[in-house]
């Protein structure tokens, strides 16, 4: 007889109260009456999600690992489930806002339409909108939550597969230049593809080389292995290429600027602040926890991968006309200075490291500032839909000074200027990494800044200094929704860069990873 | 009375009146500028009061207040100042009512309304008095990188032609020099926590430290590059010229006047106390660039058509003489350096607002656009030349004073540096009066002429010097030429007038002004290791004794 492992239901409460909205989601969407469907999922999905964030924040001091050892619920756990449940909400604000697109909505009517036939022409005047998003999604953010807490590879991998697959459908279902969209979500699935393979691969290397796919038990042995471990070496490599992938992190980054690009603007708002969050949890966990003690195989590897993220991520921005794309290599170079307190491992007192704690806040702050940038993103539209070319921006701070304002704020905070959120993250994770003698990277990761600086002024330059276009764009205004989006967003911007205080103090009691 | 939190004040107080400037509702510009003016008038008014309530025979810093900001990062909200930090916010407060009352007739470029250059102006100047304040090294980094904020709206919104160029690049060469600075603090934070078990940013902790020798020259180094390009030293100066012309004049005022200044304050407040080795080690390579500076800038200033890019190059030879005087270590140069800080404040700061008052007159920067105005305009040619006069350092004005102690100062230690910056001053004449004889004296001519239609030559509009002196000679044949110019309104006089009496009181009188910063210079060079006993400096300025 096989006996049923012990799971603590109030532990996992954060997952079942996400999975619990998506299944409902689901069963609203095959019964529910398509005329207040909407309005249902969206309370569904932010009922959802918004318990996940009150049950995280409940279970802070947490310290346990239960089903059956597959999940740990500890500090980073639940802190990096907050994150990601509140992040998510407010992307899921962002898809429901109604009042901003003539077609009530930034998604497809009906995705299986071929996009540009008679039929497609017809939906796009037609005011239904689509509903699916928000189960998906609401799975979506259920997977990075399990993701972030899953304490052995194999549910590690399946959190994977579960947060990546709706990512990859909701990316095409733009209901504005549809093909762009559809060619991101090929792109995403083939690429992501690939990366799971990856890290599938790694798993079962890790596994010959330790028998287990526990963390704490890959730890033991890899604390034992003397000299040949060639085996353990080349999984973790490949586990890393994998996790590196969703991170989108350089050299593994070549999707990013395509699917930013091409998804419709809410969920590359979704994607760019909750997948990293996610990604960044399992990179934390698995080389903390599980490859803690064998620090020498992976440091070299991150070193160099965050420089040339960083690099990659600045200079390519510099030469984008497109603020999505612009945006989607400002992400890449963010994930270069993330691994920058990924390696600030090891400097804290107990071992643990300040690198966890600093990552972390980095994480919420870069979080908040991005889907807030992407927020504005919705509002300035022209007849095609968003306007994201640059030089549509021009004299938008004359126009419309108050979204010019918050644009230029979140810029400024992913600019890392003092007074914002970007420059207290910054600062932790540099000074963690400063801590633990990596200092030429501190060092590169500062002149990366100031490269990037440079992309983030020339959109205040031209929202503040150019004279406003003839048909430049409009500024939508926004339904609630989006306001309120917008309002959390610049007041947790404001709010971490003046007075970070609590919050780094919640970031660092939560550093401690159990097991 | 002491207790009174001035130096919060001095931050709160602009700031509040910035956002309620920021606030107002739109068109409503003449409010703007009234509320600008009072609320500037306050922070003098406060920086007084604090001067008062400071013991020059006290404490090293008074005024203190400090409440814990950032816990886990070991940061306190610390504030205080030392004699040196308090004239420099004397020198705010005097500058600021001043840049708000010259900017307003300002019209805005384009539809853009003075309310929001009022309130940028207004947040720099709280952000100036933090930066100045701070004893915290964490929080002075916070405000060294939050007052570029405002400065490139400034220079981005109100400038000139090329107003987009000169905001991004001030805005990167500043950024960039920060960042250098960031690693150093972050660096200084890490070697504190080794030496004293617990990390920390305050300024009277890190002072104590002994730090080793290879890494303080790297942390000089941050900290060194940060402000010498914001001061600015020659090879990184390159930004100031293209800021210093296309910044609105009362930004350009801010800009030289103090923005700037931050650059040798920190020299004198951080580089010196905190690295004494490398301080020492390193200071002769500091001095080439200072002198190279002093006389580099002063055969480009030479160069110049256009007089707000002269006005930048001569203040690039400035801080040449500046950063000398600091790195002479000695008490006389030092205190020398730290009066001509506030002293070319002052001078180079009515230089822009009488240069800015002519170009609000003849609409082009260019020097040969103007001629002959003091005729008409002899009030105008004398506050000119009285700025001037101070600039080039004659005896009476203050700039004399602090160039003096700073030449006999650094003399005995650096004999060879200190004679070749003798020659800028020679050069800094030149460029000074040639000038001011090339616009105010002379036959009239350029773009204030009042016939220029009748005149056979082409208009002399934007273009050089050359168009300009073919109408001049031409000029005479056809009518009596006239030039229709205003001299000085009561409003510009208000703004004229104090800048004058400072250059002259304290040219004549600037013993207050010393004993104030004294014991501030001696403790920062005690903390060098340089002999502290120079000789107890006197006022040159004749007439005390």
């Amino acid at each position: 007889m096989i006996e049923a492992p012990t799971l603590s239901l109030a532990a996992l409460a954060p997952l079942l109260c996400v999975f619990g909205a998506a299944c409902v989601g689901v069963l609203v969407e095959a019964f529910g009456p398509r005329e207040n469907r909407h309005a249902v999922q969206v309370a569904v999905a932010l009922a959802g999600t918004l318990g996940g964030l009150v049950t995280s924040l409940l279970l802070a001091g947490e310290r346990q690992i239960t089903a059956g050892e597959a999940l740990a619920v500890d500090g980073p756990a639940v802190f990096l489930q907050a994150t990601i449940a509140g992040l998510g909400a407010l992307s899921l604000l962002l898809f429901a806002e109604r009042s901003l697109d003539p077609a009530r909505s930034a998604f497809v009517a009906a995705a299986a339409v071929p996009a540009g036939s008679p039929r497609d022409r017809e939906l796009l005047t037609v005011p239904r909108v689509q509903t699916e998003v928000y189960p998906l999604t609401t799975f979506a953010i259920g997977g990075m939550m399990l993701f972030v807490a899953a304490n052995d590879l194999l549910v590690m991998f399946v959190a994977l597969e579960v947060l990546s697959l709706p990512l990859y459908l909701i990316s095409g279902m733009a209901r504005r230049r549809r093909l762009l969209s559809q060619e991101a979500a090929v792109k995403y699935f083939l690429l992501g593809a690939f990366a799971s393979a990856f890290f599938l691969y790694g798993l079962a290397l890790v596994y010959g080389a330790t028998g287990s796919i526990r963390l704490s038990v890959i730890r033991e042995a890899a604390a034992a292995e003397t000299g040949g471990g060639l085996l353990l070496v080349l999984g973790l490599a490949l586990l890393i290429v994998g996790l590196m992938f969703k991170a989108s992190v350089a050299p593994f980054h070549a999707w990013t600027p395509d699917v930013y690009q091409g998804a419709p603007t809410p969920v590359t708002a979704f994607m760019a602040a909750c997948t990293k969050v996610a990604a960044f949890g399992a990179i934390l966990r698995l080389l903390y926890v599980a490859f803690g003690t064998s620090e020498w195989t992976w440091r070299p590897l991150l070193y160099g991968i965050a420089i040339v993220s960083m690099v990659v991520g600045a200079v390519l921005g510099l030469t984008q006309t497109d603020l999505k794309r612009m945006l989607a290599y400002s992400s890449i170079a963010h994930a270069g200075f993330l691994l920058t307190g990924v390696l600030g491992y090891g400097s804290g007192p107990d071992g643990t490291g300040s690198g966890l704690g600093a990552t972390m806040f980095y994480l919420l702050a870069y979080g908040l500032a991005t889907i807030g940038v992407f927020a504005v993103l919705t509002l300035v539209r022209d007849g095609d839909g968003e306007a994201t070319h640059l030089s549509k921006w021009a004299g938008l701070g004359r126009r419309s000074p108050l979204t010019a304002a918050a644009m230029a704020l979140f810029l400024l905070a992913l600019a890392g200027i003092p007074l914002t959120s970007g420059f207290t993250g910054k600062f932790a994770v540099f000074r963690a990494a400063i801590d633990d003698g990596a200092w030429p990277l501190v060092v590169v990761a500062l002149l990366a800044s100031a490269v990037a600086a440079f992309f983030y002024l020339r959109v205040i330059v031209l929202m503040y200094f150019s004279e406003p276009a003839a048909d430049g764009p409009t500024v939508g205004v926004p339904g609630l929704p989006t306001t309120l989006v917008l309002a959390v967003t610049v007041t947790a911007t404001v709010v971490l860069g003046v007075l970070p205080g609590a919050v780094l103090d919640l970031a660092e009691q939560a550093a401690r990873f159990v097991g | 009375m002491s207790d009174f939190p001035w130096l919060l004040a001095m931050i709160a107080v602009p700031a509040v009146g910035a956002a309620g400037v920021a606030a107002l509702p739109k068109g409503r510009d003449g409010t703007a500028k009234q509320a600008a003016l009072g609320v500037s008038l306050v922070v003098l008014l406060l920086a007084v009061l604090a001067t008062v309530a400071f013991d020059t025979g006290g404490e090293r810093f008074q005024l203190t207040t400090s409440v814990p900001w950032i816990p886990d990062f070991g940061v306190d909200f610390a504030l205080g100042v030392d004699g040196i930090a308090l004239v420099m916010l004397l020198l705010i407060g005097v500058l600021v009512p001043v840049v708000v009352l010259a900017s307003w007739r300002d019209e805005p470029t384009g539809q853009r309304s003075m309310k929001a250059y009022f309130a940028w102006l207004l947040l720099l100047e709280s952000f100036m008095v933090g930066v100045f304040a701070a004893t915290d090294v964490f929080l002075f980094y916070v405000f060294f990188e939050a007052m570029l904020v405002p400065m490139y709206f400034l220079i981005g919104s109100f400038g000139g032609p090329r107003r987009q160029y000169a905001a991004v690049k001030f805005f990167l060469y500043s950024l960039v020099g920060g960042l250098v600075m960031l690693a150093a603090v972050i660096g200084l934070y890490v070697v504190s926590a080794n030496e004293l078990g617990e990390g920390t940013f305050a300024f009277d902790a890190l002072r104590g430290i002994e730090i080793d020798p290879g890494v303080q020259k790297l942390l000089f180094l941050g900290f060194f590059v940060a402000f010498a390009i914001k001061a600015p030293l020659v090879p990184f100066h390159t930004w100031l010229p293209d800021s210093g012309a296309e910044a609105p004049i009362g930004g350009a005022v801010l800009l030289v006047g103090v923005l700037d200044k931050v650059g040798t304050f920190g020299f004198l407040r951080y580089c010196l106390p905190l690295f004494p080795d490398a301080s020492r080690d390193l200071a002769p390579y500091v001095l080439v660039l200072a002198v190279a500076g002093v006389l580099y800038a002063a055969l480009l200033a030479m160069g110049q058509s256009d007089m707000k890019r002269l006005v930048s190059y001569t203040s690039i030879a400035h801080f040449g003489f500046i950063a000398l005087g600091i790195f002479a270590f000695t008490t006389e140069a030092t205190t020398g350096a730290v009066l001509y800080m506030v002293n070319h404040g002052i001078a180079t700061g009515l230089l822009f607002l009488v240069v800015g008052m002519l170009i609000a007159r003849g609409g082009s920067r260019q020097i040969g656009d103007y001629g002959g105005v003091a005729r008409q305009a002899p009030l105008l040619a004398g506050v000119f030349l009285v700025a001037g006069l101070a600039s080039l350092a004659l005896p009476g004005t203050n700039s004399f004073v602090s160039e003096f102690l700073v030449l006999i100062g650094s003399f005995p230690t650096r004999p060879v540096f200190t004679v070749l910056a003798t020659v800028g001053i020679v050069l800094a004449a030149l460029y000074v009066l040639l000038v001011y004889q090339r616009t105010m004296h002379g036959p009239p001519r350029g773009v204030l002429l009042e016939t220029p239609a009748e005149t056979p030559a082409p208009a002399p509009g934007g273009g050089g010097g050359a168009t300009a002196a073919t109408a001049t000679l031409d000029a005479p044949a056809a009518a009596p030429a006239r030039l229709r110019v205003a001299d000085l309104s009561p409003r510009e006089l208000a703004v004229a007038a104090p800048m004058v009496a400072l250059i002259i009181a304290l040219g004549v009188y600037p013993q207050p002004l010393i004993e104030l910063v004294e014991p501030a210079v001696a403790a920062t060079m005690s903390d060098v290791g340089a002999d502290p006993a120079g000789v107890e400096p006197e006022a040159p300025g004749g007439g005390t004794d």
